[in-house]
């Protein structure tokens, strides 16, 4: 059926390319060029769990980093303190930052607009100082990695960037394939309707509490594994590194250039939002500092004012508009 | 028993008594008209009866559940399904979407919703919108949709607040037709109505409205000819119009 | 006593410095119900303006603050002319995220124009200067905005009560179109109290540097805090957010000395949590 199937050949098709991309000789090979394809598999996949919150059920939080962070702990956590590999840390992470959002969003989502905006910046402000003095989990210096085997049991390698591009890959192929899932279920349609307006979807049925409450703990466990493995591709983690307002903005704004509450647009901000960040810092380096914070500032500025859909809605609108002409001719 | 009864029921917005003391039955299978003059208060009943407001005192039974104070999602779950005077639509999802939401109430997976979905747009003859933006309808294409939506969520007891005003006189028929095939389906209905050329000649009974209190109720032939009724609300000229067009 | 005096004390004069800052805040989610985000980054140019012209021109905050605020009233103006005025009614998220690219863009270009590094107006007439009030020690640049604070507080308050200009604000505050029926220009009122809003602000920023240092970072903090205030008090009370920018520098002032000084923010954020979630409008919101 014609609704069920659309868009999963477009789907199959950008995984197929990812997955033979670093296979491709050129200038892919180079660590640096891997080490941008990582970033932007992870922060496409980051996006996207903040994406099935604030874009499919309309609940904007600013507090993303918060599950982000812990995901990273978790894993930090195993590796160091107790010396196991990433995995059930990553797994017990994810768990916590689910069930820390459930707490967290349950009285919050009573809140109105601005007030709720404004209560998940404070949490995440209220997490970082909290993780800042905490002595168990490293405090302020955070936790560093010991030298240890590489490997996909440790899952950290020194030398190569190849597998960290295949289990970011594999993070990516997750996160989408469960928004694509959720997209095409009965949920995804409840998360959509509450968005649109939750007295029409009571009216019909639809518990719109547990919904958003759903959809929050889909979305913080999502985030808790995209920390996990950002804090295996860095070897370390400390509070600003992952809980900070600007971490919680960077899901946000690559969502929003990408466009709102679509499929394949976190994929696309951050296709062009990382590399632009890596590429200036790359460049410019520490003198030219913020030069690509700058551009990214405008573009938001420029995006939300002209095609509020983002990119995706820039790219409709050309595949229309071909469809069109072709139509015509 | 009846299928949905209103006990006692009253609801204040401070010192304004929008519904007063307000009783009446629905009984399964029939069309129950709920009119009454602008402010009567037939919204408020509505949303007292959906759970969208909790009612100040009475009681609400439906289906044997006594659902006073239910939030509306469990209202609707139990078979009582409302649609909105003020239309809402949900806005960025198409016209198929919107209905497809309704149509999951009773079909957990897609494939059987999607059937149930084109099902109720069919029924609505809405499949020329299937694909628009449902905030990009003109309003009375919103009203069937509201129509379409709630029917998808395969009621018990419909209830529907003006889905026909603003309609012309060939849409107006149109529209009667579509109530009695649906009532023919074996859905009780209860229709606000401000046209009441169009309920009269369907309902089985009407429930009237006047400044928050119940002043008449009855089959609709007597209706228009309760002194009352006509004092209040209907005037001479309507309830003789009315009754040519009864008979 | 003294101790707990002096605490007090520094928390209110403090508290006043957040109160103009979340006053232009107020004025701008009252009046078009946006959160101006770059809020903060309007305190941090101001702080820049007055840091130039005092280290480039010898002018001291206390007088260049009038240059500072008109910079950014300007600023502002500009801002609501070009980004603002396309959002207004749009998704409350629209505006906020908007102004959040404003933000970024303004913090990263005072970085890679003027350095991460923190700078300060060595000597000002204000600098270090300070008055004892019996065994209490009072600091007089942040007595002198705190003075500035009331007073402009009190002319907004004066300005919107009881001027023509004032009611035709408030005019567009409560209904956009019926205040376009009665023939006011909401779109120059728009325009006017976003600057507005920015003057406030330019003032405290003008004068902060007498013994602030100013660097591109330094508005962020500020902006979430009166974020917090204007929240706290209610979606656009004047009152209000006086009221709660006074909690909000008080709570600071205890929980930083009496817990732990790097507490002092997080006892902030849990309480504007607390009084939301208890009254979800804020304290004086309806
Ligand atoms: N949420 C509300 N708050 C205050 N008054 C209300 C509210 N809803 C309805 N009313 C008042 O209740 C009365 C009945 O309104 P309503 O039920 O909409 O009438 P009807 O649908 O019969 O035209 C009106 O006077 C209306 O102003
Ligand atoms: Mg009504």
């Amino acid at each position: 059926m014609r609704h069920r199937q659309s868009g999963f050949g477009l789907g199959c098709t950008i995984f197929g390319i990812l997955a033979i991309l670093p296979l491709i000789p050129g200038p892919l090979q180079g660590p640096f060029a891997k080490h941008v394809l990582v970033m932007v598999l992870l922060f496409a996949s980051m996006s996207q769990a903040w994406n099935l919150l604030g874009g499919y059920c309309g609940q904007v939080s600013f507090g993303h980093s918060v599950f982000f962070g812990i995901g990273a702990y978790g894993a930090g956590m195993a590796v160091v303190k107790y010396g196991l590999t990433p995995w059930p840390g990553a797994l017990l992470g994810a768990i916590i930052a689910s069930i820390v959002s459930l707490v967290i969003s349950y009285p919050c989502f009573r809140l109105k607009g601005h007030y709720f905006a404004i209560a998940t910046f404070a949490i995440v402000e209220i997490f970082n100082r909290l993780f800042m003095v905490w002595y168990w989990v490293g405090g302020a210096l955070g936790l560093d990695y010991p030298i240890i085997e590489e490997g996909w049991r440790n899952f950290m390698w020194y030398e190569t960037k190849t597998p960290y591009y295949y289990g970011a890959f594999a993070l990516f192929v997750l996160v989408f394939s469960t928004a694509r899932w959720i997209e095409r279920h009965r949920i995804g349609y409840y998360m959509r309707a509450v968005r649109d307006g939750q007295e029409a979807a009571e009216s019909l049925g639809v518990n719109s509490p547990q919904v958003k409450l759903t959809a929050m703990a889909i979305s913080a466990f999502l985030a808790a594994l995209c920390g996990a493995f950002f804090v295996q591709y860095n070897l370390r983690v400390d509070p600003p590194m992952v809980m900070s307002l600007d971490m919680s903005m960077r899901f946000v704004l690559i969502t929003i250039l990408g466009g709102l509450g679509t499929l394949w647009g976190p994929l696309l901000g951050a296709a062009v939002l990382i590399p632009l960040q890596e590429y200036t810092r790359a460049i410019w380096g520490g003198l030219g500092g913020g030069v690509d914070l700058i551009i990214f500032g405008l573009l938001i500025i420029v995006i939300v004012i002209r095609q509020p859909r983002g990119l995706m809605g820039f790219v409709s609108w050309v595949v229309g508009h071909r469809a069109r002409a072709r139509g015509r001719g | 028993m009846a299928l949905l009864e209103v006990r006692g029921l009253t609801m204040k917005f401070g010192s304004l008594l929008a519904n007063h003391d307000i009783s009446f039955d629905v009984e399964e299978g029939s069309i129950t008209g709920l009119i009454g003059p602008n402010g009567a208060g037939k919204t408020t009943l509505f949303n007292c009866i959906s759970g969208a407001y909790k009612p100040t005192a009475g009681k609400v039974l439906f289906a044997g559940s006594d659902i006073t104070g239910w939030p509306p999602y469990r209202v609707a779950r139990l078979g009582a399904v409302r649609t909105f005077q003020v239309v809402r639509p949900l806005n960025d999802m198409s016209v198929f979407d919107n209905v497809l939401v309704g149509a999951f109430l009773r079909e957990r997976d897609l494939t059987s919703a999607l059937d149930v979905a084109e099902c109720s747009l069919r029924f609505c003859h809405l499949e020329d919108y299937r694909d628009k933006l449902a905030g990009n309808l003109t309003i009375g294409l919103k009203k069937r949709l509201e129509l379409a939506r709630a029917l998808a969520t395969q009621p018990k007891l419909l209830m529907l607040d003006e889905v026909m005003a603003g309609l012309s006189g060939a849409e107006l028929k149109e529209a009667m037709e579509l109530l009695k095939e649906i009532k023919a389906q074996g859905v009780t209905l209860l229709v606000v109505e401000h046209v009441m050329e169009a309920l009269m000649p369907i309902a089985d009974k009407v429930v009237v409205l006047d400044g928050g209190v119940k002043i008449a109720e009855g089959p609709p032939r007597e209706i228009v000819e309760s002194e009352r009724v006509i004092a209040a609300y209907l005037g001479e000229k309507f309830s003789r119009r009315l009754k040519e067009l009864k008979t | 006593m003294t101790l707990f005096l002096q605490i007090a004390l520094d928390g209110i004069l403090n508290g006043m410095l957040y109160a103009i800052v979340a006053l232009g805040l107020t004025l701008i989610w009252g009046v078009m119900d946006v959160i101006n985000f770059a809020h903060g980054e309007f305190l941090m140019i101001a702080m820049y303006v007055s840091y130039w012209l005092g280290f480039l021109m010898n002018i001291d905050p206390l007088v260049s603050w009038v240059a500072s605020s008109v910079f950014v009233f300007l600023l502002a103006f500009v801002t609501y002319k070009l980004m603002v005025s396309h959002l207004v009614g749009k998704p409350a998220l629209s505006a906020l995220l908007a102004t959040f690219g404003l933000s970024m863009f303004l913090k990263n270009l005072c970085l890679n124009r003027f350095s991460p590094n923190f700078k300060l107006l060595p000597v000002t007439v204000l600098s270090g200067k300070t008055i004892p009030v019996g065994s209490l020690i009072l600091s007089l640049p942040q007595l002198v905005i705190a003075v500035f604070s009331l007073a402009v507080i009190f002319i907004v308050y004066r300005f919107i009560a009881s001027t023509r200009m004032g009611w035709a604000i408030q005019a567009t505050a409560m209904d956009k179109e019926a205040a376009e029926l009665m023939g006011i220009d909401t779109e120059k009122i728009y325009g006017l109290v976003f600057g507005l809003g920015g003057a406030c602000v330019g003032i405290a920023g003008g004068l902060l540097p007498t013994y602030m240092p100013v660097h591109p970072e330094v508005g962020s903090l500020f902006g979430l805090i009166a974020f917090i205030c204007v929240a706290m008090g209610g979606f656009g009370s004047i009152t209000g957010s006086l009221f709660a920018s006074l909690l909000v520098g008080l709570v600071e002032a205890f929980a930083g000395f009496y817990i732990a000084p790097i507490f002092k923010y997080v006892a902030v954020f849990a309480l504007y949590l607390v009084i939301v979630m208890l009254k979800p409008k804020g304290l004086f919101g309806w």
